[in-house]
């Protein structure tokens, strides 16, 4: 029998972290399979390639790419659409990639604000010459270029056509290792498919649920106790479980913390942060609800201080307002 | 903003009170801004708050949630939540810099043409003030 021609594989960060490069590591002795079934190519946070040889390549040479990071400068744009032209199959590998995450808050600024507090307003930033970023300079040697920083933090699906997704910062092991499993089975799903479970955290997560009455909410820090036992939306924590997709088996629930909803939204959620608000909003004060003054309610809602970092953690560049309107 | 901006507002009724309080509005003739595109809904709690966002995003001025009194719900408690709902957006509203007021929740009973009428006036004066939406 013919040996089957091995995958041809690609990794690559954008505006990121570095966690998704280790989560790739934390697949453990999986990794094995992978070099048993593919090769890679192209790998800049570990192997010595250059932006040259992915533009060397021929189109659609490398089988997989797993494009992780957000769209946050020009370069991040152009090697989107560089790999995309030379993949088959493109995934958004990791909530930056699939749904802006912690670097798309920066959408509450833009480049002018960004800029003014990093470069010139930090306490411990020395610039006497107020010297900003500039795209290219005049140097002895000659020009030289820097990318563009946008105003606004992207999804890789807004500039690049995606073909699955893998949420999570990072993405669970599982979900890794079942998407490498369906890639080299040849088995996986319909283009534009989330690798990971249709069902909610709150399915996966193994603590007890009864009817829901929230009185009052605080956060974890101003809890003494928590119970490990019972919901924490119950104890009056946020947690964004009920509108956050699973496929993680509710591991920061497991260590006592609240889901802060890195999973993105649920299927045929268009908008993480509006279900929770949704599902918050109808559970909260619902306790004698007919007998609240409007100034009651007023007070139950205050205790709510930061609704885009609280419900758009790692959403605000995908949902359906994805930045703040500036003046 | 120009002198000749009309307000454009979405506003979802409530098919047992509010939507009855708009009808009675008409056929008692009250004379009221033609601003508000009606969509009628089963229970003002069947608001998602996707859909305000969306119409947001889409270019409406304004959004109008309006159900039954505090008792009257037909589904009990479907108008608690909305009113809620609301307040939790608007909260959200104003950190992504958008005024708050563009969004408003109103108890209409079935008998409150005249209050409708009223209702639709002034906030259609108070969109009108604030200027099209800036996301249009």
């Amino acid at each position: 029998m013919a040996k089957k021609k091995k995958l041809q594989f690609a990794l690559y960060w954008a505006a990121s972290c570095g966690g998704c490069e280790i989560a790739v590591l934390d697949i453990n002795e999986k990794i094995l399979d992978v070099i048993q079934h593919a090769d890679i190519l192209f790998w800049p946070v570990a192997m010595d390639t250059k932006y040259s040889d992915v533009e060397a390549m021929k189109d659609e040479s490398i089988d997989v790419c797993f494009f992780n990071g957000a769209i946050r400068n020009s370069e991040n744009e152009y090697m989107a659409k560089l790999l995309r032209k030379k993949s088959k199959i493109l995934i958004a590998f990791g909530s930056c990639a699939a749904d802006g995450c912690i670097p798309g808050l920066a959408n509450v600024s833009n480049r002018e604000e960004a800029f003014k507090t990093i470069y010139l307003d930090n306490p411990s930033t020395d610039n006497p010459d107020r010297i900003l970023p500039k795209t290219s300079m005049e140097v002895e040697e000659g020009e030289l270029d820097l990318p563009e920083f946008y105003d606004t933090v992207k999804t890789l699906d807004q500039v690049v056509d995606v073909d699955y997704y893998i949420p999570g910062c990072p993405p669970p092991t599982k979900l890794i290792s079942d998407a490498i499993d369906a890639i080299v089975e040849d088995k996986l799903p319909p283009k534009g498919s989330v690798l990971a479970p249709l069902k909610s955290v709150c399915d996966e997560c193994p603590r007890e649920r009864s009817e829901k009455k929230i009185k009052e909410l605080k956060r974890v820090y101003e809890v003494d106790y928590i119970d490990p036992n019972t919901c924490l939306l119950e104890q009056g924590i946020i947690c964004m479980g009920p509108a956050t997709r699973g496929g993680c088996s509710a591991i920061c629930l497991e260590a006592n913390m609240p889901c802060t909803g890195c999973g993105g939204p649920t299927p045929n959620s268009l908008d993480q942060g509006a279900k929770m608000i949704s599902a918050l909003a109808s559970v909260l004060g619902i306790e004698n609800e007919e007998n609240m003054s409007e100034e009651d309610i007023d007070k139950l809602i205050d205790q709510i201080k930061d609704p885009i970092g609280t419900f758009y953690k790692y959403t605000l560049p995908r949902s359906i307002i994805n930045r703040r309107i500036m003046k | 903003m120009g002198d000749n901006f009309e307000p454009n507002i979405v506003g979802f009724l409530c098919n047992w009170c509010s939507y009855a309080g708009a009808d009675l509005a008409g056929t008692s003739r009250l004379k009221y801004p033609a601003s508000v595109k009606t969509i009628r809904v089963m229970c003002s709690s069947r608001v998602d708050p996707v859909f305000i966002l969306k119409a947001l995003k889409d270019g409406a001025d304004g959004v109008l949630i309006a159900g039954c009194h505090p008792g009257d719900c037909h589904y009990q408690n479907g108008n608690y939540k909305a009113n809620r709902r609301v307040k939790l957006l608007k909260k959200l509203l104003d950190e992504l810099g958008l005024e708050p007021e563009r969004i408003r929740f109103e108890y209409i009973s079935a008998s409150e043409g005249k209050e409708y009428a009223e209702l639709v006036n002034e906030f259609t004066e108070g969109i009108r003030k604030l200027g099209p939406n800036p996301l249009k």
